[in-house]
């Protein structure tokens, strides 16, 4: 060891070994504990995070059984960026499995690129078979930019309920946009309306994650840290409805053949128990790999069965409005139940001569004859005593109040039912008036007492309001789901369970108007209503209405309405039925309600014939393709004049750019020119 | 003091060898795991790289035995020899070579490739060591100088030549033992000025690298002045060095690179100086960026991503599955780096910097000189691969094909290793006789 001593360019020499050693160790340090970049970058090149979907959330009805089921189904997925050239993909291998020509494969391709760009990824071809999937999934390694992604689809048992049950789709670009979506990826399937899209966060369920290593093929290997880091997918919670499926897909069946709707509530809970729009479709259309074509053909149909007419349609309410105005007119005092009008035929107050269809016999001697009569001078005379009630102080106030008492049955706003496009309806008040008429009183809108003219009911909104007259004075908001996930209290459904007593109308008055309704089916226009052994209580409606054809105000057939419930004092259910253009209230829409009634309280139909005329019968009118058709024309000239006008407007703004630049030199020469 | 003589076995440096063994085995590891997919594999299949590094590692030992069986005078007497066979191969690598990744540097025997260049520098060190030791050579005077920079340059150039810049890089390690036999200071001091011109003549504009030469040339003078009224030929001295210094960063510098390195060195040699390759020096038909540091950015994830304790043996996601390429070759230190973390690749540089001070120990306690030089020539040998190794897979040194010693998978590189240290532990059994 002496020479090491002696020569120090041997101690140099291991200096310099040492120096390395200490810089590489130094760099080691930099590298691998100080920098986690790294880290991050070999999380990102070698985990891939596959996501769980889970299974959505069913839906069951009052008695448990399921309105939908639960399907798996699996979308080929692809990242377009990761597809092109250089990804090393044998295209025709992929097109020879999927069974597609390269041209259809780019042109998919393209698609996507055009719904979401390149770096994103999107659907290919959504709903494969089984059989398909069975043998991607085999070869998914080769093709690096497909990923096959599990859904879970809807299928219906029943084919009922489709508008309010709703549909799932793959959610838009829009949709990503906004605050409530901003969770969701490109090709996730989101409730598109009604329930599914309402109760879309408790349905969907909580995605899961797993945590798989992928090698530098891209394959998928093992689960990462053993699936420490997993988060196993949370099911969507189960929605239990009030809706009975059986009444549901009977209601539709009624109405088959007719437009319009039909509205059963629980008046006791404020749960819809039906609720038909019709005509109705089959859900399991807007399902699997045909929807787009479906929905454009639904959409493209004259009747317009994509339109909820249960709460989008608007409808005069005709005679069924009479109860009410009875009401308003008992509470505020202009009439007591024995008042009678000594109608003779029509009601010629106000010089025009409104025909009533009964004609003397005193047909009209106090509020409950009236009603079951269906007298139109009664109820006419009434609603101007109200609006001209000397208490009010003229017409003006005396149509504000009444407005504040329509407001209060729930008619001209939306009432908040749990599905989504509701409308509100219309209700006149003064400013309305003041904007049509340059003068007006109690005479220009008298028919409104008997439901005709400036008032607009949607069907929900009208079996609503017989909800508050059979629980004499207080109704719940109606809704569809009774409890989310087995918890009837949760916090989404509490709006649900405050009860609505915006009125303090005398029982009395409720009794009298009651009691006409129960007449109504007794010995009055009704009768078909009846039930034995159940106090029905009903009124029919002919409703008037008109289109305007080539620019003729043309009278259609009468909407068909009727409205009732059951039983008289401790009601079950209250309906609201509709059919356009079928004639008078009693011969169609009356059975509709009454069959429905008959099949919720006593669960069988004795009423065979009834019944088979109500299913067979065609209502829907040759007019009403024409008049839709006109309607699109109509929609189409307007639309083009928009753009037309738009593009006027931008070539305006042109020109005006270049005379004003014009006036500018010219300014500027004469400046010059000084 | 009838003491009975000591085995060759018995004098051997046992510690040399447990850091040799202990390196072989961590390198079959490494290169074993970075290659298990799955217990489910057979360890013992021949097909594996892991075993057929064991492989390579028993005949490596049979040589090594063999070696320590052999005269030590044999390697003294044989130096020249060898050395001579070595040029003669390198120069029939011309003719015959096969190519083997753009380099023409293989000899190819059936399934069986070789490289004279790896072998070279054994037979290098050899001759290098035998004629430093020889009693005509005067390492004081210029002209033995050269004739040992010869030795070490003329098998450099040739393996230039076959495109193994990499290869060739190794034998600049050769100035080690040459610098502890007596090349002056200054050649370090010229060394080291060499380099930082090298540098900035790539990093600087050439014309104001032009002006901050000439501005440190003028100061020079004004510092020297004195000096140089004394001594005239110091301003010649001065303007040498100036003319040298703007000669290399205007000419020679762009000459090399437009010229004589190839694209991809080109590439990694700025890519490591985290610039991009300027435009005059791109090769037709390159693409410039992306993929020429491929390896070093998935090498440094890889053992970035280690952390201080390491994702634990067989865990390695990056190396496992294949991310790094050449990751049982030249970069099978990422699998250390990510499997054990900083805790286990500190532990390895370790164990290599007491292979080396070991080494240099073995050398300093030599009798004759041979022996040393030797000893020195395997010191550097074993510090130039270790440094420029570890350096380029951690992205401190461009990529060049530099494997690390006995752990990187390959039998020319393992074996070359163990008979090198095998030799020298041979002529260390020796070491109070005085071998020539």
């Amino acid at each position: 060891m002496k020479n090491i001593a002696e020569n120090p360019r041997a101690w140099i020499i291991g200096l310099l070994f040492s120096i390395m050693a200490i810089v590489l160790v130094f760099r080691l340090f930099n590298l691998q504990v100080v920098d986690d970049k790294y880290k991050l970058l070999a999380d990102d090149q070698a985990i891939y995070r596959k996501v769980i979907y889970p299974a959505r959330g069913s839906i069951v009805d009052r008695n448990n059984n399921p309105v939908l089921y639960n399907n798996v189904a699996f979308d080929l997925m692809v990242t377009p960026s990761k597809v092109g050239k250089g990804s090393g993909m044998d295209t025709m291998v992929f097109c020879e499995l999927l069974g597609i020509d390269s041209l259809t494969f780019k042109k998919e391709i393209d698609k996507v690129i055009n719904k979401v760009g390149r770096q994103k990824v999107g659907v290919f071809k959504a709903d494969i078979s089984h059989e398909l999937n069975a043998r991607l999934q085999e070869n998914m390694y080769l093709f690096s930019g497909f990923e096959l992604v599990e859904r879970s689809n809807r299928s219906y048992p029943k084919a009922a309920g489709a508008l309010l049950l709703g549909y799932l789709s793959e959610v838009t670009p829009g949709m990503l946009q906004t605050e409530r979506f901003a969770s969701y990826r490109q090709g996730d399937y989101v409730g598109m309306s009604g329930l599914e899209n309402v109760y879309e966060e408790e349905l969907r369920g909580t995605r899961g994650v797993q945590y798989l290593v992928r090698d530098v093929m891209n394959r998928p290997r093992d689960s990462y840290k053993d699936g420490e880091l997993d988060t196993a997918a949370i099911a969507g919670q189960e929605l239990e409805l009030y809706l009975d499926g059986d009444l549901q897909a009977y209601g539709e069946k009624l109405m088959s053949g007719k437009m319009g709707s039909a509205v059963a509530i629980d008046p006791q809970t404020g749960g819809i128990l039906a609720m038909v729009s019709a005509p109705s479709f089959d859900p399991n259309l807007l399902t699997g790999s045909e929807k787009g074509r479906n929905f454009s053909m639904l959409s493209q149909m004259a009747t317009k069965p994509l339109f909820n007419y249960a709460i989008q349609g608007a409808y005069m309410p005709g005679s069924t409005f009479k109860p009410i105005t009875g009401l308003v007119g008992l509470d505020v005092g202009a009439i007591t139940p024995a008042f009678g009008y000594p109608c003779g035929g029509g009601y010629g107050a106000c010089g025009r001569f409104i025909r009533c269809t009964h004609a003397g016999g005193g047909h009209a001697a106090n509020l409950k004859v009236a009603l079951a009569n269906s007298c139109n001078s009664y109820f006419c005379d009434v609603f101007r005593k109200v609006v001209d009630y000397s208490k009010f102080g003229g017409v003006h106030n005396g149509l504000q109040k009444w407005h504040d008492y329509m407001y209060n049955f729930g008619f001209g706003h939306p009432l908040g039912v749990d599905i989504t496009g509701e409308k509100g309806g219309q209700i006149p008040d003064s400013n309305y008036f003041n904007g049509v008429y340059s003068k007006w009183n109690s005479c220009t809108m008298t028919i409104i007492g008997m439901g005709q003219g400036e008032i607009a009911l949607t069907p929900l909104q009208l079996a609503n309001s017989m909800c508050l007259i059979a629980n004499e004075g207080y109704y719940y908001t109606p809704h569809f789901v009774k409890s989310i996930g087995k918890n009837a209290n949760h916090p989404k459904l509490a709006k649900f369970k405050e009860k609505h007593t915006p009125m303090h109308i005398a029982h009395e008055s409720y009794k009298a108007v009651k009691d006409g309704m129960e007449m109504v089916v007794t010995n009055g226009t009704g009768r078909v209503a009846r039930l034995d052994g159940v106090a029905v209580c009903g009124k029919t409606g002919t409703v008037e209405n008109y289109a305007s054809v080539y620019g003729k105000y043309t009278k259609l057939d009468n909407h068909s309405v009727f409205v009732c419930f059951a039983p008289k004092d401790t009601p079950k259910i209250a309906i609201a039925v509709i059919v356009q253009n079928a004639g008078y209230g009693a011969t169609w829409a009356g059975p509709v309600a009454s069959l429905m009634m008959e099949k919720y309280l006593t669960d069988t139909v004795k009423r065979k014939p009834l019944q088979e005329k109500m299913f067979n019968a065609n209502l829907i009118k040759k007019y009403t393709y024409v008049l839709d058709s006109m309607q699109r024309q109509k929609d189409k000239i307007r639309w083009d004049m928009k753009m037309a006008g738009k593009l006027e407007k931008e070539r305006m703004a042109k020109v005006g750019d270049t005379i004003l630049t014009q006036r500018m030199i010219e300014n500027f020469y004469k400046l010059k020119n000084k | 003091m009838a003491k009975r003589a000591k085995t060759v076995l018995e004098r051997l440096d046992w510690l040399t060898i447990f850091l040799v063994v202990v390196l072989v085995l961590i390198g079959i590891m490494a290169v074993y795991t970075s290659e298990y997919t799955s217990f489910s594999e057979p360890f013992f299949d021949m097909q594996r790289s892991h075993m057929k590094q064991l492989m390579f590692f028993g005949i490596s030992c049979i040589i090594a035995l063999i070696i320590f069986y052999t005269d030590s005078k044999l390697f003294f007497s044989l130096a020249n020899l060898s050395y001579l066979l070595g040029i003669v191969l390198l120069l029939v690598t011309f003719a015959i070579g096969g190519e083997v990744k753009g380099s023409r540097s293989f000899i190819k025997m059936g399934s069986f490739t070789f490289q004279p260049g790896e072998v070279m520098k054994i037979f290098t060190a050899l001759t290098l060591s035998r004629f430093l030791a020889a009693a005509e050579t005067n390492f004081k005077t210029l002209k033995d100088r050269l004739k040992g920079v010869a030795i070490v340059m003329i098998p450099c150039v040739l393996i230039i030549l076959q495109n193994e810049t990499g290869l060739a890089l190794v034998y600049f390690s050769f100035f080690l033992p040459m610098y502890r036999e007596g090349l002056p200071n200054s050649i370090i001091i010229v060394g080291f000025s060499g380099v930082a011109l090298f540098l900035s003549s790539l990093l600087v504009e050439r014309m104001p690298l032009f002006i901050i030469i000439t501005a440190i040339t003028v100061l020079a003078i004004v510092f020297l002045w004195k000096q140089i009224l004394r001594q005239r030929i110091m301003i010649v001295v001065v303007i040498g060095a100036w003319l040298v210094a703007v000669g290399v960063s205007q000419l020679f510098v762009p000459f090399v690179f437009k010229n004589v390195f190839q694209g991809y060195q080109v590439e990694r040699i700025y890519s490591m100086l985290g610039q991009d390759v300027p435009l005059e020096f791109q090769k037709p038909g390159q693409q410039p960026g992306k993929d020429s540091d491929y390896n070093v950015r998935q090498s440094k994830i890889a053992i970035g991503s280690g952390g201080l304790f390491g994702k634990g043996i067989m865990n390695g996601t990056q190396t496992k599955y294949s991310f790094v390429p050449e990751q049982h070759t030249d970069f099978v230190f990422c699998g250390i780096g990510e499997q054990f973390g900083f805790i286990g690749s500190t532990v390895l540089v370790l164990v290599y910097l007491a292979l080396m001070l070991r080494i240099v120990v073995i050398a300093e306690r030599q009798r004759s000189v041979f022996s040393r030089v030797y000893a020195y020539c395997v010191a550097a040998i074993l510090f130039f691969h270790f440094a420029i190794n570890l350096s380029m897979t951690m992205g401190l040194a461009p990529v060049i094909g530099i494997t690390l010693p006995m752990l990187s998978y390959g039998g020319t590189s393992l074996m070359s290793f163990i008979i090198l240290i095998a030799i020298m532990l041979r002529l260390d059994a020796d070491r109070h006789v005085i071998i020539r």
